[in-house]
């Protein structure tokens, strides 16, 4: 580790409740940090809006992906018994659309569901083995108990110094620099 | 019922949670069970046993594809048997999961909370059953996948005005759904057991599986818009599938199966089946990791309603069916209808009777709802039921087709025994592994329960 350049990522501060963590990171934005992140050990109401994330693309590719899969379905039937492989099944039409809705309903639940859930992890940059706040022991917490508030260093405002200074005053009961290995 | 509100007479409900518990407390408890609780001599045995069944099951599959099948009671007319029967019945179990997982959630139901991971898994597990039996059905399994779409040098395509056809799609479809399901709902809580684990195999095998998951906020944010759609669209799903499965009959028009009443009535039943199959599974499960404290007596009684209802659904489905077969005065329906009454398997009908329609009836006292050994007898004579209730639909209908020429009998051979025994064995078996192997109770779920407990329950689940 020692050879290895590490530079800063950021400084992280530590609460326990929910409430203390979106205080938090309420301040923080007021006081100007953009780049902020917090971390919790389950979802907390309002705290991506708190750190200044709005809009999720997952809804809309959703959509895309249940439209794009009944529109495959519907179309692969068609094609299918109507030019590829006409067959007069007693009489009835080659395009019976009525036989083909259950299918291109399963179809369109299908798309949408893969893509609901590979645009969130895709979105979400995950699989992504390493990331620096993994290196800030404490971080373990953050999955059981612990809540905690990250102040990036891209941040025009950041300052080592005067950023662990200011999450002290916010109450946080551990303030750790996180450390990003290159 | 989301647990918010006062009871008349103005004493407070149950908690859904044990009192005391703490966001540490609960993730202990239930991470304690993977990572560090040793391997129980009963665990041990209990796998021991159940892979034994599952041997029994590979020899029958095996045997099976030596001989074909021929070696099943199946014959003409009566080509469905057991296999279909079978299928049925795992498929309609698996729907409670889905019903917990998706509609619950969408219906904001705290009871969910305890019940969905376990549930899910159960549904993966009936479901990878049920689609053994069609596969194995066809005969030849190896050419299974001719019934995909796909560009073959013999220029065929699949039939896709077949009921057949549409099973094939909706239960992939479902398989694949709550599979995805199931996983974003466990992504977090591999999060906490990598974090919690102290073996290196641990920390790589939950460090693999939980592919970096930070909870930031801005994932939280997105994984909370796709879990709540994935259960939107699992809603709709769950109730097509058993729609579809229940078309396999109804397009038909053998007598007894073609009805309308045949989607409704299936999806209630499925639902029936499956929430006893829950509790036949949850109430040794909470008993031997000692997770009563999670899965209360407030959950078992709750899972008993959704069995009575659901259970008075399926009665009026039953009478529905024979309501119709004289109503319409159509001789072939009026004669199956007496069929089920005084044919030759007329017993296996009052047994249907009896397990699905009457016995249920005792969930109306208190009392019964709330006594544990009962709920788990009541739970299994379900199942049985439900398994009868297939049984019926299938056997006596194509046993009594419109000339009595082609009438026929059907009874099971060992092999079918063998086989229905084998899957019941590999359910259970993943559940054993499921149980010691990945958290059975959705962690981060509690945690938020944990916190909406303590803040007055003005939340949402």
């Amino acid at each position: 580790m020692s050879e290895r350049r590490s530079q800063l990522f950021g400084v992280m501060g530590e609460f326990s409740t929910p409430e203390d963590l979106l205080a938090a990171t309420k301040k923080a934005r007021e006081a100007g940090y953009k780049h902020v992140e917090a971390y919790t050990p389950f979802p907390v109401e309002g705290l991506s809006e708190a750190v200044g994330f709005k809009w999720t693309a997952v809804p809309l590719l959703t959509l895309i992906g249940g439209v794009g899969g009944g529109l495959t379905g519907f179309g692969l039937q068609y094609w299918v018994a109507a030019i590829a492989y006409p067959i007069n099944i007693a009489g009835r039409p080659y395009n019976s659309w009525p036989a083909f809705i259950p299918v291109t309903f399963e179809l369109t639940v299908l798309g949408a569901s893969i893509f609901a859930v590979f645009s969130m992890l895709a979105l979400n940059k995950l699989p992504q083995p390493y990331h620096p706040v993994f290196n800030v022991e404490r971080f373990s917490q953050a999955s059981t108990d612990k809540f905690f508030l990250c102040i990036e260093a891209r941040d025009p405002k950041f300052d080592l110094a005067e950023t662990s200074r200011f999450l002290q005053s916010l109450h946080a009961q551990h303030v750790n620099e996180v450390k990003d290995e290159e | 019922m989301s647990g918010d509100e006062k009871l008349p007479g103005g004493h407070e409900p149950e908690p859904w949670l044990e009192p005391g518990h703490t966001y540490a407390s609960v993730t202990d408890k239930i991470s304690s069970v993977v990572l560090t609780r040793p391997l129980g001599i009963g665990w041990l045995l209990g796998f021991a046993f159940l892979f034994g069944i599952v041997m029994v099951l590979n020899l029958a599959i095996g045997w099976l594809i030596t001989k074909g099948v021929g070696i099943w009671g199946i014959n003409i007319p009566i080509g469905w048997g057991f296999a279909i029967v079978n299928f049925v019945w795992w498929i309609g179990i698996g729907h409670a999961g889905t019903l917990i997982s998706a509609i619950l959630y969408l219906l904001n139901q705290k009871w969910r909370t305890s019940i969905n991971r376990f549930a899910e898994a159960m549904t993966l597990f009936a479901v990878a059953c049920a689609g053994l039996f069609p596969l194995i059905h066809t005969g030849r399994p190896w050419m299974a996948y001719y019934m995909f779409p796909y560009p073959s040098t013999m220029g065929i395509w699949p039939q896709f005005r077949s009921p057949l056809i549409w099973d094939v799609f909706a239960v992939s479809t479902y398989g694949t759904v709550s599979l995805m399901f199931w996983f974003v709902g466990l992504l977090p809580d591999l999060a906490t057991l990598r974090d919690r684990a102290k073996t290196r195999w641990q920390q790589v095998i939950f460090g693999a599986l939980s592919m970096g998951w930070r909870g930031s906020a801005r994932h939280w944010h997105r994984y909370q818009s796709a879990y709540l759609l994935l259960a939107g669209l699992a809603t709709p799903l769950v109730l097509s599938v058993h729609t579809v499965v229940s078309f396999d009959f109804a397009v038909g028009i053998v007598p007894g199966w073609h009805t309308t009443i045949f989607p409704p009535y299936f999806v209630a039943g499925a639902i029936y089946s499956g929430f006893a199959m829950v509790l036949t599974l949850a109430i040794p499960m909470r008993k031997a990791y000692g997770l009563e404290g999670f899965i209360t007596l407030r959950h078992l009684e709750q899972m008993a309603k959704v069995m009575l209802a659901t259970g008075l659904i399926v009665a009026y489905g039953y009478f529905i069916e024979f309501f119709m077969a004289f109503y319409s005065g159509n001789k072939f329906d009026v004669f199956l209808a007496k069929q089920r009454l005084h044919g030759p398997y007329a017993p296996f009908y009052y047994a249907l009777i009896l397990c699905n329609i009457l016995t249920p009836q005792l969930l109306w006292f208190k009392k019964v709802r709330r006594n544990i050994p009962a709920l788990f007898v009541m739970s299994l004579i379900i199942n049985l039921g439900m398994w009868l209730e297939r049984f019926v639909i299938v056997v006596i209908s194509l046993t009594r087709d419109f000339m009595p020429s082609a009438w026929g009998r059907y009874s099971a051979t060992v092999w079918d025994y063998a086989t229905f025994v084998g899957t019941l064995g590999l359910f259970t078996m993943l559940i054993f592994l499921f149980v010691r192997g990945l958290p059975a109770i959705a962690i981060s779920e509690m945690r938020e329960l944990v916190h909406q407990d303590s803040h007055g329950n003005e939340g949402h689940s």
